[in-house]
């Protein structure tokens, strides 16, 4: 980035008085981007089409990537300082904020428009249909049964991994062992999900009566002489045994955000409570609840997002199988199992309109605060 | 503080407990991966810990990581999808805040307002605009293709991230850069960037893990084919077409995790603060 300073600073005295002239300006201010396209296009191509070694491509798409990007600041840059002071800044923002601004658009905005169009076509996108996709997904008994499992992630997700993730933080405050216990309950938060669902289908894990249980759930009923159950096929309750591994997931989360919170009750208000001979219990429903509330709701938003496109866990577990679809993998499947696009556009429509309420609650939020 | 010994020892117990529940599977799967496929389907894991017979080996690793499977390829892709992935939306965001924060214009406002109704919207929404566009222009299955779409879907994030430190900065400080004759590009570079690495260092955590445990992304725009997939696809397709070979199953899992989980317990802090900061990602 210190490339602009050398141009514009240290250029010798001698250059910088023919380039003052209007020509060379002209001439400096059309070669400078046409070769920073080039080199940038250049770039492109090797990263589109490299046969390469690995590490080769690695660094080149840092150097390209990062390089590239800080390159394409320091040219506009330095054109716009060319520029008359009122034309300068009037155009200057727009150098800072159009590429995020353009990527937006590219990658969020366009597409969610040309998908809400797609889920009134058919499958080729070649014809409307109207609201043949949407009259789809709220008849098909497996999209119904998907929309029976994502309420039954958003509500339990939500409610248990909120829930849990609270109770630990109370606790984890009031014993000597918070560290560990929290790192240890923390630590899920940074493996995959994909990770997560092979650890726990080991859980899971089910053999027929008589052969060995490798799987720890089996393994416990089998020494209490119990019949090995078969988790994961058995509808309705294997979507709640695959839920548990998203609350095992999430519960940290939820724990280190709220205990940041729990941090902010005033100690004054915990000791008045106990000075009037309240119960723990009292105190944490009437004092410690109320003030952290705000922070249990944003927690519980999060979480709730996040269990309304659910895909990797359901994905890995049982790949949508024995009635565990939720919309994201029917979604998927709609996308590249039946290449029916209008379908597939449909369902991500409805996840899109399923988290509206969401969305409009941080606009007001940001309104209210102001810019 | 009236709390009684006994409601201490339940408190503590209550903790250990659940720690241990959270604990055991991830042990279970750690201890398996080093077992042989023999005593894998023979006895639970468990049985080890009573009765360390044997049965251990360094193979499951081996193979898994240069065998057949190429988990040692995809490791490779992940880093270089990971990488580029991080850098260039923090890059393109940090521009864009400084924008929003410091600088004046016309259409600021509303600009900004979309930044912050994209923030929930699915990725979903875009899947099949972006696959069709990069099919027309041959870029499906490239490095290039899922930076750019990891960019996309985080750029809305990290923008309001780093909006949100950035215009909090002392207003005194970027004046006297202004009155010193710094251009807006000389701020920029020189004063705001080093001031904001704490919330720089804490979006790039929550990007890296986000990207590096991303499946739905690398599924759609990077496919399945060997040379290019990332470790999440290939734990899937495994699980898809040997999901009894608990002996790959379960080295390949460490393998994945081995980053990202040394990557939280060293920044742990940075990783909380981007975490709370985060946590209303699309």
């Amino acid at each position: 980035m210190a490339g602009a300073r050398l141009v514009t600073d240290d250029t010798p005295r001698g250059i910088v008085q023919v380039l003052a002239t209007g020509i060379g300006r002209v001439f400096i201010s059309l070669v400078v981007p046409i070769v920073a396209f080039l080199v940038l296009w250049a770039g492109f191509l090797f990263l589109r089409d490299a046969q390469a070694p690995k590490v080769v491509i690695v660094v080149v798409a840092i150097v390209w990537g990062v390089g590239g990007t800080a390159l394409l600041y320091v040219v506009s840059n330095w054109l716009v300082e060319k520029l008359p002071a009122t034309w300068r800044n009037r155009v200057l923002p727009f150098v800072f904020v159009g590429p995020a601004f353009a990527i937006l658009t590219f990658y969020l905005l366009v597409p969610a428009i040309l998908t809400i169009i797609n889920s009134f076509r058919d499958a080729t996108s070649s014809q409307w249909i109207g609201l043949d996709n949407y009259a789809y997904a709220f008849t098909n008994p497996d999209m119904l049964t998907a929309i029976r499992n994502n309420v039954l992630w958003l509500v339990l997700g939500t409610v248990f991994s909120t829930g849990l993730g609270l109770a630990i933080a109370v606790l984890a405050d009031r014993s000597k062992l918070d560290r560990v216990v929290k790192t240890l309950i923390f630590l899920p938060m940074a493996i995959s999900f994909v990770g997560a669902a092979i650890i726990w289908r080991f859980v899971f894990s089910y053999q027929p009566e008589g052969q060995p249980q490798i799987g720890l759930l089996n393994g416990i009923l089998s020494t209490f002489g119990i019949a090995p159950q078969s988790w994961l096929t058995v509808e309705p309750f294997n979507t709640l045994f695959i839920i548990i591994i998203l609350v095992w997931g999430q519960a940290g989360f939820a724990m280190v955000i709220l205990s940041a919170a729990l941090k902010g009750v005033p100690d004054e208000m915990l000791e008045a409570g106990r000075i009037d001979g309240a119960t723990e219990w009292q105190i944490f429903r009437r004092i410690i609840l109320p003030t952290v509330w705000p922070t249990v709701v944003t927690v519980a938003t999060t979480i709730a997002i996040l269990t309304l496109k659910i895909f990797d866990i359901v994905q890995t577990m049982t790949g949508g199988n024995f009635g565990t679809n939720v919309i994201a993998t029917l979604q998927y499947k709609q996308m590249f199992t039946f290449f029916d696009y209008g379908r597939g556009s449909a369902l991500a429509v409805i996840l899109l309109i399923a988290v509206t309420p969401v969305m409009w609650y941080n606009l007001r939020q940001f309104r209210s605060r102001g810019m | 503080m009236k709390t009684s010994r006994t409601s201490l020892v339940l408190v503590n117990g209550t903790v250990i407990l659940l720690a241990a529940i959270w604990t055991i599977p991830t042990l279970g799967l750690f201890i398996t991966s080093f077992r042989t496929k023999a005593a894998i389907t023979e006895s639970g894991w468990w049985t080890v810990l009573t009765n360390p017979h044997g049965g251990f080996s360094l193979d499951n690793y081996q193979n898994v990581i240069f065998g057949g499977d190429g988990l040692g390829t995809a490791f490779l892709n992940t880093l270089a999808v990971t990488i580029p992935a991080v850098v260039i939306p923090i890059l393109i965001a940090a521009f864009a805040a400084y924008g929003f924060a410091w600088m004046s214009f016309p259409g600021k406002r509303i600009l900004f307002i979309t930044v912050v109704a994209l923030l929930v919207v699915p990725l979903q929404i875009s899947l099949i605009p972006i696959l069709k566009a990069y099919l027309a222009v041959n870029l499906n299955g490239t490095f290039l293709a899922i930076w750019l779409a990891h960019a996309g879907f985080g750029l809305a994030l990290a923008t309001y991230l780093l909006y949100n430190y950035i215009s909090q900065l002392p207003k005194d400080i970027l004046e006297s850069a202004y009155i010193d004759g710094a251009s807006h590009f000389q701020t920029f570079t020189r004063l705001i960037l080093p001031l904001s690495t704490p919330a720089l260092a804490s979006f790039a955590i929550f990007q890296f893990l986000w990207v590096w445990n991303d499946l739905l992304v690398a599924q759609t725009f990077l496919g399945t084919n060997k040379d290019v997939a990332v470790m999440t696809s290939r734990l899937l397709n495994i699980v898809g077409s040997r999901g009894q070979d608990w002996q790959l199953l379960t080295a390949g899992a460490f393998v994945s995790m081995l980053v990202p989980v040394a990557v939280f317990l060293a920044l742990q802090r940075f990783f909380v603060r981007g975490m709370m900061a985060g946590s209303v990602k699309g």
